[in-house]
């Protein structure tokens, strides 16, 4: 529960951090701290050096741009629970971010450091990604903008390269229903598998805990898209995934809850 | 002793007055062992064994030795003189027990993951660790055991020296003929198979220890987080060979403990051997993983309960048979705990036959010892959820079949089959009183209107009512168990020359607010104010006697020697104030710190008066000593019984499995009430433990003996967010047992919770066709349980 000894440096700007990233072969950037600091304790990552981005103030913001909402990356979880402009453009970032751990946590961590994460069991990846939200990364080249279904890509990994910086996440608004099913054991853990569910126009359903990464239900989006009925589509939930086993749950019994979950996020989601 | 009600004379008994405690600890100010600022110390770290049983080939320390801040690395080899024996196991529960040689560091052998292979001692906790992280060990692996009906059967020995697994058979089988009658004569029987998964006791504070030397006299002061620094002192001086007179034990803050301090460690022997080695500072702090790995576990046991019945429900025999997981080694008092629900498996019911057979085992695992209501929330959970299957069998409603079989308060003091003497009840009445809140029938509607409506929310009503023997102990009893130290408790009052109070316990807090309760026994009884009372407590140099806390022992045991000590103490200022007023201490009245002549209430002489002319002593009567102060150590006649109906109403998800607690009601007798506010926060906390063993929480292995829930994000402590609000009420039967008619409470909560959560899940279910599931209760549990009960 102690991490290896590490150089730290707090950056003042997102170009200061960029052009500390590239000098700094094994650097780890730290905003929240809530998916590095764990890791580092039981010695999982040692990076030779942290640099905190925490405060900086200029990516912490959430704007109305007209159809979409543009959060700043060290967006707090806490931040984005109470914020009135996703409450009436896209509340279900709100819920979410409400579901997230536990009060201490969701002060600290930031909606940047848990989708640049990629955590496959964590709340908000999926939540992205049933959003179609796109990221904005910064790097020693310049801005590039990624959508969230070219994000993730395997276990603790994304399109993020060397040297960039996650800095904006741009979320489309919600027109029609939505709902995030979170089943867990205790209201602060990771789900053990979760759902999100948007209709804005077409269905997108996302996963989580399912496999390594934040996954699509792309068999349910089909179908759903397809005219097939809510327990139909909800039926292929788990279709073409192979889900992890823990303490907490066979394979098995993760597909059966994936069915079960998705079938009462896309109820809720067409009652709404 | 037939006191029904504490003489009051001070009207703050009963009150609920906040914790004294408590603003210190809130604002930090309170001091935990790894607070303390001791300069020059040096920190040891110890590498644990990452197999669970394997012979040590060779461990090679010589990186780490050279690591940046290293002092020293020591293996079992270089230590092997610095104590004078193993580690003590203080109950060597029959004669003929087998008990492996257990030393602070592997001797050749490593038996579970977690046992301690080497000691690194450096300048720096952070040098300590990563200097761990350079030791190489080869080990040979052996094949672990594990499972306990694979280790009784000896397939694989773990210690070979003992040539069997098996630790020892402990039976108290009155009359086997007469229990064997009884189920040939039954009309009714049930046989149930229970598992009591083990559990990780995981106190707030993890362990932490600083051993200071005295660098001439030779001299060592213990700061540890413990719950027995009187019982520590005394094993630190037999393991290693130190005079007791030169170990001073201080138990500061301690945060929490639940059975888990109750113990001699590794650490703390290690510590103090190698700060006597140095002549250093030595400090450890647990790690939350070494919380999980190195720090006793509690239950670990398979059950096999049967009751035979009359054709009316009549339970006349109850038969028991235990296997019971020691883990690796005997710690303090492991092979005991079963023993403390031996007794108790009839429950609250009037059993004429009584047959319990335990048979302790080892295993390739942390060691068991005692956990928050040790061996009782075991005898509870099979008896309760036997008498639940009987119903069910019968047809008959659950808490019907347990009037029936209720001891009747006529009975008491009852003479139990197992040889006990319960105190005092009236189940009946706290029973009905249980139900009067509940309001059960528009739930049992409810109910079945979702059964009725193809719900997949389900409802079920759980009771569990419980009874269990606290006030650890009559010494008497102790020996007639094989317990290696008596169950007396100390206490001096000592009232200053200004009048305030001193109160000296030998009981040793570590959450429980004795300095609050005991203040409020002596004001109540002294007429002055909780605020003017001070309580010494958890240092052996203040505090010489005590046999610490434990086993709901402090109140019954420890209060009543206070109250003894305070009245002894007013006697003496009765006798001084006589003598200044020139009558008989008999005529005199007392109250609100005054005594009076009875009649003449102008007559008076404070209290104050007394206590500064003890401390002048120019006017004392002949003979009489200077000073205002009285001990007394108190030891009990008997156990104290507390119980209470505690009922539960869940909420089954059946396509998920998940299980949520809608309502908890408890109402508990814990006798007469000191401070129901304490008694609140004891029950709660109880109440989480036990529901966590019901629901959350287990200490699960993988097949070659790692831990997989090392962590607190995979052992699932649950927390406030997890519960409903608890509806608590009482009745009070008072104990005739000790002056002030307490019974106890802290463990009750975690002693009736378990099976009232699982009784509740089987009646939600039991429409679908289960009949049993085991602990804990988790969703896949519970939706796999209800897949199967169709087939």
């Amino acid at each position: 529960m102690f991490p290896s000894s590490f150089d730290y440096v707090r950056a003042s700007s997102v170009a200061e951090a960029i052009s500390i990233l590239a000098n700094e072969e094994d650097a780890k950037l730290l905003a929240g701290g809530h998916s590095l600091l764990p890791l580092m304790k039981l010695r999982l990552a040692s990076p030779s050096k942290l640099v905190d981005i925490g405060r900086i103030s200029e990516l912490s913001y959430i704007e109305d741009r007209g159809e979409y909402v543009a959060v700043g990356a060290l967006t707090r979880h806490r931040d984005l629970e109470v914020s009135a402009v996703l409450g009436s453009s896209v509340p279900m970032l709100s819920h979410v971010a409400s579901l997230v751990g536990d009060p201490s946590v969701r002060h600290r961590g930031t909606i940047g450091g848990s989708v640049a994460h990629g955590d496959g069991a964590s709340d908000l990846p999926a939540a992205v990604l049933a959003l179609d939200a796109t990221m904005v990364a910064q790097g020693p080249n310049g801005t590039r903008e990624i959508p969230a279904s070219e994000f993730f890509l395997g276990f603790l990994e994304t399109a993020l390269e060397e040297g960039e910086i996650l800095t904006e996440i741009k979320v489309p608004k919600i027109h029609g229903g939505w709902s995030y099913q979170k089943f867990n054991r205790r209201a602060q853990d990771w789900a053990i598998v979760g759902v999100a569910a948007v209709r804005n126009g077409s269905t997108k359903v996302s996963l989580v805990n399912m496999g390594s990464m934040p996954l699509r239900a792309l068999a349910t989006e089909a179908a759903m898209n397809s005219g097939a009925s809510i327990s139909d589509a909800a039926a292929l939930a788990a279709e073409g995934i192979d889900p992890p086993a823990d303490l907490n749950a066979s394979a098995d019994y993760r597909r059966h809850l994936a069915s079960v979950l998705v079938k009462r996020a896309l109820e809720e989601a067409s009652s709404s | 002793m037939t006191v029904t009600e504490p003489k009051t004379s001070g009207g703050v008994i009963g009150t609920r007055m906040l914790r004294k405690e408590d603003p210190s600890l809130l604002t930090g100010e309170s001091k935990f062992s790894d607070d303390l600022v001791i300069p020059g110390a040096l920190y040891i770290a110890l590498l644990r064994a990452t197999v669970a049983h394997a012979r040590i080939v060779s461990i090679d320390t010589s990186a780490a030795k050279s690591s940046a801040g290293v002092v020293a690395v020591y293996t079992y080899d270089d230590l092997k003189d610095d104590w004078a024996g193993p580690m003590p196991c203080a109950w060597p529960v029959t004669a003929d027990m087998k008990n492996p040689a257990h030393f602070p560091l592997a001797n050749g052998k490593v038996n579970y993951v977690g046992d301690g292979v080497a000691v690194v001692v450096a300048n720096s906790k952070t040098a300590a660790i990563d200097a761990i992280e350079a030791i190489e060990v080869e080990y040979e692996e052996l094949t672990p055991v594990l499972d306990l009906e694979d280790s009784v059967s000896d397939s694989t020995v773990i210690h070979q020296d003992l040539a069997t697994n098996s630790s020892y058979l402990w039976e108290l089988i009155p009359n086997k003929d007469a229990v064997d009658e009884a189920f040939s004569n039954a009309v009714h029987t049930v046989e149930e198979r229970y598992i009591q998964q083990r559990l990780i006791p995981a106190a707030m504070e993890p362990r932490s220890l600083v051993v200071v030397p005295a660098p001439f006299g030779g001299d060592f002061t213990v700061y540890t987080s413990t719950q027995i620094p009187h019982i520590l002192k005394v094993m630190l001086a037999l393991t290693l060979g130190i005079s007791e007179t030169k170990i001073r034990v201080i138990a500061p803050s301690v945060g929490g403990g639940f059975g888990s301090k109750l113990n001699v460690y590794a650490e703390e022997v290690l510590a103090l051997a190698i700060a006597r080695k140095l002549r250093k500072p030595i400090r450890w702090t647990e790690e939350r993983t070494e919380n999980a790995l190195a720090t006793i576990h509690g239950r670990g046991q398979v059950q096999d309960i049967e009751l035979a019945a009359d054709a009316n429900g009549k339970i006349t025999a109850v038969r028991v048979n235990i296997l019971a997981d020691m883990g690796a080694y005997l710690q303090l008092v492991t092979p005991g705990v079963p023993l403390l629900g031996a007794f108790l498996y009839h429950g609250v019911y009037d059993i004429p036959n009584y047959s319990f057979s335990c048979t302790g085992v080892f295993t390739n695992k942390t060691p068991t010892d005692a956990y928050r209501g040790a061996g009782r929330p075991e005898a509870t959970y099979a008896i309760e959820r036997a008498v639940d299957a009987l119903a069910r069998k019968m047809g008959v409603s659950a808490i019907e079949l347990r009037r029936r079989n209720f001891i009747p308060k006529e009975a008491f003091p009852y003479p139990s089959a197992a040889g006990l003497t319960f105190d005092s009840g009236d189940y009946a009445a706290n029973l009905d009183k249980a139900l009067s809140i509940l309001d059960i029938e528009p739930i049992l509607a409810e109910k079945q209107a979702r059964i009725d409506a193809g719900s997949t929310k389900v409802l079920g009503v759980g009771l569990s009512f419980f009874v269990e023997m606290c006030g650890l102990a009559p010494s008497r009893v102790l020996a007639s168990l094989n317990y290696g130290a008596g169950g007396w408790e100390a206490a001096t009052v000592r009232i200053l020359p200004t009048s305030k109070v001193q109160v000296v316990t030998g009981t040793a807090p570590h959450g429980q607010g004795h300095e609050t309760s005991w203040s409020m026994i002596v004001a109540d009884k002294l007429g002055i104010s909780p605020d003017d009372i001070e309580v010494l407590h958890s240092d052996t140099a203040i505090a010489p006697y005590g046999m610490d806390t434990y086993g709901s022992r402090s109140l019954s045991v420890g209060g009543s020697a206070i109250h003894l000590a305070t009245e002894k103490v007013l006697d003496k200022a009765r006798a001084i104030a006589a003598h200044q007023l020139e009558v008989s201490a008999d005529d005199l009245e007392y109250s609100n710190g005054t005594f009076a002549v009875k009649g003449s209430p102008e007559k008076a002489y404070p209290l104050a008066a007394a206590a500064f002319e003890a401390f002048t002593a120019h006017n004392l009567p002949d003979g009489m000593e200077p000073n205002l102060e009285a001990s007394v150590t108190w030891d009990p006649p008997n156990f104290t019984f507390p119980y209470g109906s505690h009922f539960a109403v869940v909420e089954v998800d059946t396509e998920t499995g998940k299980v949520e607690l809608v309502r908890y009601l408890a109402v508990d007798d814990c006798g007469n009430r000191i401070n129901p506010l304490i008694i609140e926060g004891q029950i709660h906390g109880g109440l989480v433990q036990g529901i966590a063993q019901a629901l959350y929480e287990e200490a699960s292995y993988d097949a070659a003996g790692n831990l997989l829930t090392s962590t607190l994000a995979d052992y699932l402590v649950p927390s406030a967010t997890e519960f409903p609000f608890f509806e608590l009420d009482h009745t009070v039967t008072p104990s005739p047992t000790n002056p002030l008619g307490v019974k106890g409470i802290g463990e009750a909560g975690a002693i009736a919770s378990p099976p009232a959560i699982i009784n509740a899940i089987i009646d939600a279910l039991s429409h679908l066709g289960v009949s049993h599931i085991d602990m804990p209760a988790s969703p896949q549990r519970v939706w796999e349980t209800i897949n199967n009960a169709g087939k």
